[in-house]
């Protein structure tokens, strides 16, 4: 792939991540915030794939577009009549979450681009990364996979003891 | 030019800038706690973004494992914050977070 087929692209897939998060977040309707959140997933993932994170690429997409949008979208269903069209929610602080806004986003870039000039290290990721994924998970980091997996039962226990619905009669 | 056209570090943490300052201004401004919460893994997906592009660049595989801990929390976090959600729709029967104001005298 020649480097201005690979900046492209590049560009092309941040332009789709950073427009459709503007999206989710300027647009009133709650389903298409929903719905643009699946293109800021999808756009993410994929430049998690230039950052040579093939495996975090996947499991962003089988975690978040998979599980985490789904469940958005049930949210969203049980607690809104979806049948109403133009269901839109409110906002409030306007103003002072736009001046934190552009506060942020031009402190971070500022930052970004006056400080030095950032150094790669010789030995950059290249290629796929699974294997060493694998062996980094087994090693050096069995402790912490295995709290985060019992982390995840407790959380997910917890998440249907406190969603189911009790019965009216008892 | 020569800065645009090669892809550097400077590029993911800018994308990254945008992500956070989106989601940031999703939790201040919106009502609605689903969208909040759409707010909440926005940041979640910037602070990956970093993670990653440093861990790139550094040659490091620390970036990436703290990456992949970070999408199983969200995961936790979002099941977890979907079953309030659910709870305070049925007792206050709106998601509206700024009517939820039984504590305040």
């Amino acid at each position: 792939m020649s480097n201005t087929t690979y900046t492209v692209i590049f560009y092309l897939f941040a332009a789709i991540t950073v427009c459709s998060a503007a999206f989710v977040v300027f647009t009133r309707n709650v389903i298409y915030s929903a719905f643009s959140l699946l293109f800021t997933f999808f756009g993410a993932a994929a430049l998690y794939v230039f950052l040579s994170a093939d495996f975090i690429a996947v499991t962003q997409v089988v975690v978040y577009v998979g599980g985490i949008l789904v469940l958005l979208l049930f949210g969203v269903m049980f607690t809104n009549s979806i049948m109403q069209t133009g269901q839109k929610s409110e906002v409030l602080h306007i103003i002072p979450g736009t001046l934190l806004l552009i506060a942020m986003i031009g402190a971070m870039l500022y930052t970004i681009y006056t400080t030095h000039t950032w150094m790669p290290s010789e030995t950059m990721l290249q290629g796929s990364i699974v294997e060493r994924i694998g062996f980094e998970t087994m090693s050096r980091y069995v402790l912490p996979f295995e709290m985060v997996s019992i982390l995840l039962l407790a959380a997910l226990i917890g998440a249907a003891f406190l969603a189911r619905f009790d019965k009216p009669g008892k | 030019m020569e800065q645009l056209t090669t892809i550097g570090l400077n590029h993911y943490l800018t994308i990254s800038a945008f992500l956070l300052g989106f989601g940031l201004f999703a939790v201040m401004t919106r009502k609605n706690a689903i969208v909040v919460l759409m707010g909440v893994e926005l940041i979640l997906n910037a602070a990956n973004i970093n993670f990653l592009a440093f861990s790139k660049y550094n040659g490091g595989m620390e970036g990436v494992m703290f990456a992949l801990f970070v999408i199983v929390i969200a995961a936790a976090e979002a099941a977890i914050a979907l079953a309030i959600v659910i709870n305070i729709y049925k007792i206050f029967k709106s998601v509206d977070v700024s009517s939820i104001d039984t504590l305040k005298e």
